[in-house]
């Protein structure tokens, strides 16, 4: 489709610039041509506005011989026989109008006063043909900017899209076999409680799995999610898993991205409890400052001797680099390893709100 | 005695108590085979397994303070084990060791008794990896290890390998030796070398092997060997090959 056809306010605008145009025209008729200014306005207005839409034609000389590939012959030849072409068209026209105006009384004789100026008109109309061809190569230019940028964007938001969706289905799948293992351990010592394990964990997983499609969720959403893993995980440990959580409720609204919270989480049952003879302890706190941000942290003890098993610190980069896609450098994030304490701090802006 | 057969004592060693109960319910029906201890981590292992010399263990492998290859490579050949384990990546590792089977949790019965039947066929015969073996083992494939276990009596002590100063060949053993103590290890010392990461520890010597770290300087000795002084002092051989091999080193790092 034409760039300026397409579009009506640019069409519009098309045909202002030919008004000062016609102006021009109008002061060679009357100055050069001795033409009385009321006839020359009612025959040039008419006929401008008509080479106005001739001229468009350029765009499609334009496009077959784009500037960066074709020759310098090509270019002018091409563009002059266009001009040349068009502008015959346009005396043809001119010549036409001049005799049906003639056939009016008030207009008599007018043809043959112009047949004088055809030469200046068909020079005009070359010029102007080569001003429209310079108008359509500069659109082009622009056009092709402007789809570039397009592009660039959609690509960049394509690929934080995957990039979040890759990073989201993580479910560890050595906690979906170990609570199986215990689930199997209470069906013969304790059915009720087995029975309720597997609804702890089909919630979790339900849960987990509604939100892959989700860009944000409310905290207090992704805190239920928590709190699912983390009663399976009770079961598991026992008495081992010790639990402690402060929630600010003014910050149960705000909106994070899915699945921010439970992998340090997890991450901090791995490498804490998990590995503590005597049982190990989680303190969750989230807080919401006066500044409209929310800060949480999520702190275990752990043992110092049992070293860095594989595969520890992808969680924590995980949720790193979401926090940077998510949010940039409004966001922050901390990790601290102090004696037998481990401290992951977030803080992220409440700039969402459920 | 011989209408009464001989019970197969067993240890089920995991840190969940649920995952105990499951072996225990399952052994059950066997009224041939006898639990004679259960503990949750890998320093109980080791001193039960050193002090009722069971005859088959159940072993977990993720585990607190040792994991289960560490235990393994600690209480030696006599014991067939069998390995139980969420984690389905470890599962070479585990008959490179020779486990008798390898439990994937959560387990059916119909599993548990073909384990238990593999268990009992083994028990006649020994059928042990060499010491060697076990040790390849206790790392994972394509990385070097980050501590040795030594068995210190019925102590279990664990070295970081930041901690280890140098090693020495003392026949069947190496001896570790270890901010001012030393550590005696069933172990060859070529054998320790392909274990550790050769850009930190370099066997200088026959029978040494040094943390890169601790080397302090090093000073002629006779014709054509040399000394290597560490940082506390200690003098260890360096033979012709061993200086080559710590001159490439130590210009790397310049």
């Amino acid at each position: 489709m034409h760039p300026i056809l397409a579009n009506v306010r640019q069409l519009l605008l098309y045909l202002l610039a030919w008004l000062p145009l016609s102006g021009i025209l109008l002061y060679l008729l009357i100055s050069f041509g001795g033409v009385e200014w009321t006839r020359a306005l009612i025959f040039i207005v008419p006929l401008a506005m008509v080479f106005a839409f001739v001229c468009l034609s350029a765009w499609y000389s334009c496009r077959a011989t784009p500037l960066a590939s074709s020759g310098f012959w090509r270019l002018a030849a091409t563009h002059l026989l266009g001009a040349v072409s068009a502008s015959l068209l346009w005396l043809l026209i001119a010549r036409g109008l001049s005799l049906a105006m003639a056939s009016i009384s008030p207009f008599a004789r007018f043809d043959q006063q112009i047949a004088r100026e055809l030469p200046v008109l068909f020079a005009s109309g070359v010029l102007l043909y080569l001003l429209s061809v310079a108008l359509h190569y500069v659109l082009m230019a622009t056009d092709i900017a402007h789809q570039a940028e397009k592009r660039e964007v959609e690509a960049r938001v394509l690929a934080r899209d995957f990039e979040l969706k890759a990073l989201k289905t993580q479910v560890n799948p050595h906690f979906i076999f170990n609570s199986l293992n215990s689930i199997s351990a209470l069906t013969s010592s304790d059915p009720a409680k087995a029975r309720e394990m597997c609804i702890l964990l089909a919630d979790f997983l339900r849960k987990t799995l509604g939100l892959g499609e989700k860009a944000y969720i409310p905290l207090a959403e992704e805190l239920e999610l928590v709190h699912a893993f983390l009663s399976v995980e009770k079961i598991r440990f026992q008495r081992r898993l010790t639990l402690e959580e402060k929630t600010d409720p003014g910050a149960l609204r705000v909106l994070v991205p899915p699945l921010l919270l439970q992998p340090l989480v997890e991450n901090a049952i791995a490498h804490g409890v998990a590995n503590l003879t005597e049982g190990g302890w989680i303190r969750l706190e989230i807080r919401k400052s006066e500044s409209e941000n929310v800060s949480i942290m999520i702190e275990n003890n752990f043992d110092p001797d049992t070293p860095r098993r594989r595969g520890q610190g992808i969680g924590l980069r995980n949720v790193r680099q979401r926090l940077d896609t998510s949010y940039g450098s409004r966001a922050r994030f901390d990790v601290r390893a102090n004696g037998d304490r481990f401290l992951v701090a977030l803080g992220l802006p409440a700039e969402k709100m459920a | 005695m011989s209408e009464e057969r001989k019970k197969i004592r067993t240890v089920v060693v995991d840190d969940e108590d649920l995952a105990r109960q499951i072996v225990r319910e399952m052994l059950k029906p066997h009224p041939e085979v006898e639990i004679i201890g259960e503990c949750a981590n890998g320093f109980e292992a080791v001193r039960m397994v050193g002090e009722l010399k069971p005859d088959l263990l159940f072993l977990d492998i993720q585990m607190p303070k040792l994991d289960g290859f560490e235990v393994l490579e600690l209480i030696g050949d006599e014991i067939a084990v069998i390995f139980a384990t969420a984690y389905d990546e470890h599962a070479l590792r585990a008959f490179e060791v020779h486990a008798v089977d390898y439990l994937l949790k959560p387990f059916g019965a119909p599993r548990f008794e073909l384990a238990l039947e593999r268990a009992k066929q083994r028990l006649g015969k020994k059928m042990s990896p060499a010491p060697d073996q076990l040790l390849a083992a206790s790392r994972e494939p394509g990385k070097y290890l980050e501590r040795l276990v030594v068995k210190d009596g019925t102590r279990v002590q664990i070295i970081p390998l930041d901690k280890l100063d140098y090693a020495e060949a003392q026949d069947d053993y190496v001896a570790l030796v270890s901010q001012g103590k030393k550590y005696l290890k069933q172990q060859t010392i070529s054998n320790l070398e392909s274990s550790l990461d050769p850009a930190h520890f370099v066997r200088i010597h026959r029978s040494y092997i040094v943390n890169l770290e601790r080397v302090r300087r090093l000073e002629p000795y006779g014709k054509d060997s040399h000394v290597a002084i560490l940082s506390d002092g200690a003098r260890l051989p360096v033979s012709r090959a061993g200086l080559a091999r710590l001159k490439s080193l130590l210009e790397g790092k310049i």
